[in-house]
């Protein structure tokens, strides 16, 4: 990627430019070894996220663990119905969503399924589009943590879920990134 | 580059494309990103394992309530060092406790052995303290005292008033027994001569029923004073008497009054022992003058026999001995006689001898000796025999109570201890209204020693010479009308006439009276004359010679 010359290509799976020397791939290279790497990890985090609390209230009369669910449960009781929902969105479902997609994606392709490439184009799409909302809840968290800073009144403090969670996002959003789109055709043209 | 760009020039053909060259240097491997799902497994079971280690000790402890406590968020702590938590609430299948769960940290474990306790700490207002206020904000949490034992222990049955002593307190608990509880509750001072010296940790009814057995904790220091000559009483509530020196209040202290007490002091003049051992069992007495008695280790029960009416007599009257206490009442009965056919109304009364002192004869005498005999039957008949009986004596007319009272008779009927019954009678005597009643007893049988019928004749025959008297007296009545009585109306007539004369001859208009007065008059005149003469002569003494001068005309 240095000369952007373009070449042709020869049918090793590792090959090198004529003008510059770089590495050239057909494919980006590893592109499923590596998604599906972050996304199992990215799958695996999913589990402390949601268990584990993501915030501590500390009170002047109590202190309180959050978790993901439990926040949107406590929104909801205060009535508060549309964040509780999008709350619950942002952080359970759309993250659920997006690693199923991604992995129903891997799987596709390792299986050399053929059908649909279209449809499941248009939802890797869709996952890289919606994979940023799901920070919705880690910017949340971190203002509230810098701005509900009184000592001994109220403190809201990180705990490790939000670590976990927003690894979650990072990781989803990486896989989206270093997944080649073209293999979801490429069985096709092997046809 | 993924998107069409429809407005380049056409790429040109492949063939005039320069070939790639085979790359030979790089080896086709896994790459490196692997790396991060093996650390998140390997982390995240890494993490799991630390959780459930930390997750600590299930136990399960059981209260009468859940009364504040939440699962999650209740805390479990020693000594305010947070040492569990709260997992889970639910009731027990007889559903008449609540089973919590609760974790216990790892490094926590040692103290779940068998007598650690658990509590509820909540706040408190009773009337000598407040505790607990922090948890009116913090929320309940369980308190935890940790035992000696070295059993371990996972379920515990909760505490539902916090211990008032945790096991790291030195000081020694006791056993007190009394009749009732009195206004004692968990936490009642115990004082030392005034100062707090423990509290009253638990108290129970004996399965009997009839006692109650109280335990105290005494506190280091004073569990020293704790020995076998202490006595311990109820401190509770206000002490008044009046005396010759006015009215005197006692109290421990404020808190007793509302919360009850007790006090404890070795009895007077009591040598110095060593300190009880923990556990001992005292008992308590309901006042300070009681327990400061002589104990009344040997009582000696008697039965007496009282003629009068038992009202007004009770259990627990004293037996006073010339105003000292030496017993008391113990019991009231009917029992019938069946060889004499009566009734009968034996008093049973405990007499405690240890409270006459034996005094020997002499100073140097053997003491020791006399003082065994205190209480024997050689004692006792003794003194029957100098004329000791028991009566029933009014200690108050208000009211009407009665008590026995011992004391030496002046001249009794003999009488004496009749130690073959089981227990031994005491002879008595009668006494107050008894003696009275008794006396008018006595009168009419008296009375009734009278011999009426001999008597009657005796008078039969005085009253015939009466008689005969009154007669011979009529006889002399009637001379004394015949014959004397008209000389005596013709005397009498007499003297009337002599008296009407007299009465006449002295009237203003009898001739005598003017006669006397004509008389008068000129016995008057005759009389003027003379004195006219005798006048005229002491003038004139010449004229008895010469007579009267005629008139110098």
């Amino acid at each position: 990627m240095r000369c952007r010359a373009t070449v042709r290509a020869i049918g090793e799976a590792q090959s090198l430019c004529p003008r510059c020397e770089a590495r050239l791939f057909v494919r980006r290279p590893h592109s499923l070894s590596t998604t599906a790497a972050l996304v199992i990890t990215a799958a695996v985090l999913y589990i402390p996220a949601n268990l584990l609390p993501v915030m501590r209230t500390h009170e002047i009369f109590s202190d309180e663990d959050d978790t993901i669910l439990s926040g949107v449960i406590s929104l909801a009781n205060q009535g508060s119905w549309p964040i509780a929902l999008l709350v619950f969105f942002a952080s359970i479902v759309v993250p659920l969503l997006k690693l199923v997609a991604l992995g129903e994606i891997l799987f596709a392709i390792w299986r050399g399924s053929v059908r649909n490439p279209g449809q499941r184009s248009r939802l890797f799409r869709m996952v890289e589009f919606v994979g940023r909302w799901s920070m919705l809840d880690v910017f949340a968290l971190s203002l509230l943590a810098s701005l509900v800073q009184i000592q001994s009144l109220a403190l809201v403090q990180v705990r490790p879920g939000a670590f976990a969670f927003a690894a979650v996002v990072v990781l989803t959003m990486l896989a989206a990134q270093s997944f080649d789109e073209r293999l979801l055709w490429d069985a096709q043209t092997r046809d | 580059m993924r998107k069409h760009v429809t407005d380049q020039p056409p790429p040109p053909p492949v063939d005039e494309l320069p070939q790639a060259l085979p790359d030979r240097r790089h080896r086709v491997r896994l790459p490196y990103v692997w790396i991060l799902p093996a650390i998140v497994i390997v982390a995240g079971a890494f993490v799991a394992v630390h959780e459930k280690l930390a997750e600590g000790v299930p136990i399960e402890i059981t209260f009468h309530s859940a009364d504040d406590l939440e699962p999650n968020k209740t805390k479990i702590s020693y000594k305010a060092v947070e040492i569990g938590q709260v997992k889970g609430i639910h009731v027990s299948k007889d559903r008449k406790d609540v089973i919590v769960e609760a974790r216990i940290h790892r490094d926590a474990r040692d103290y779940l052995v068998k007598d650690t306790r658990f509590w509820v700490v909540r706040p408190r207002v009773t009337g000598a303290d407040i505790s607990g206020l922090g948890t009116l904000v913090s929320g309940a949490y369980i308190s935890v005292d940790v035992g000696h034992s070295s059993e371990p222990a996972r379920s515990f049955a909760g505490l539902e008033v916090p211990p008032i002593v945790t096991s790291g307190l030195p000081g020694r608990e006791y056993v007190l027994r009394a009749k009732d509880i009195g206004s004692l509750s968990i936490g009642s001072a115990v004082f030392y001569r005034h100062i707090e010296a423990g509290q009253v940790v638990a108290y129970s009814l004996d399965p009997s029923g009839d006692s109650v057995t109280i335990k105290v904790f005494i506190n280091s220091p004073y569990d020293q004073f704790v020995t076998r000559d202490t006595r311990f009483w109820q401190a509770s509530g206000i002490d008044m008497s009046v005396d010759s020196e006015g009215v005197k209040l006692h109290t421990e202290s404020l808190a007793s009054i509302l919360q009850g007490g007790v006090a404890f002091q070795p009895i007077k003049g009591a040598p110095p022992s060593p300190q009880s051992p923990e556990d001992n069992a005292f008992a308590l007495y309901s006042d300070k003058e009681r327990a400061m008695r002589e104990p009344d280790t040997i009582a000696q029960t008697f039965v007496m026999y009282f003629q009068g009416s038992l009202r007004g007599l009770a259990v627990g009257a004293p037996v006073d001995l010339r105003g000292i206490n030496i017993g008391e009442v113990k019991h009231l009965s009917v029992e019938y006689d069946r060889d004499a056919g009566v009734l009968r109304f034996p008093v049973e009364v405990d007499i405690f001898p240890q409270r006459i002192r034996g005094r020997p004869r002499t100073d140097r005498g053997a003491g020791k000796a006399e003082d065994s005999d205190i209480g024997g039957h050689a004692m006792i008949d003794s003194m029957v025999a100098h004329g000791m009986r028991a009566e029933l004596k009014t200690g108050s007319l208000l009211t009407g109570q009665k008590y026995v009272s011992v004391d030496v008779e002046k001249r009794p009927p003999p009488d004496q201890v009749d130690w073959n019954e089981h227990p031994p009678i005491f002879p008595t005597a009668a006494g107050g209204l008894d003696e009275i009643q008794d006396s008018i007893g006595s009168i009419a049988k008296k009375l009734d020693q009278v011999p009426y019928d001999r008597l009657s004749t005796r008078l039969m025959a005085t009253l015939a010479t009466l008689q005969d008297t009154l007669k011979s007296t009529d006889q002399v009545m009637h001379q004394v009308n015949g014959s004397i009585a008209p000389q005596v109306t013709a005397t009498l007539k007499e003297a009337e006439d002599a008296m009407k004369n007299a009465k006449e001859a002295l009237s203003s208009e009898a001739p005598l009276q003017n006669d006397l007065g004509s008389t008068l008059l000129e016995l008057s005149h005759a009389a003027r004359s003379v004195s006219a003469l005798a006048d005229y002569l002491e003038r004139h003494p010449e004229a008895l010679i010469r007579g009267k001068p005629a008139d110098p005309k």
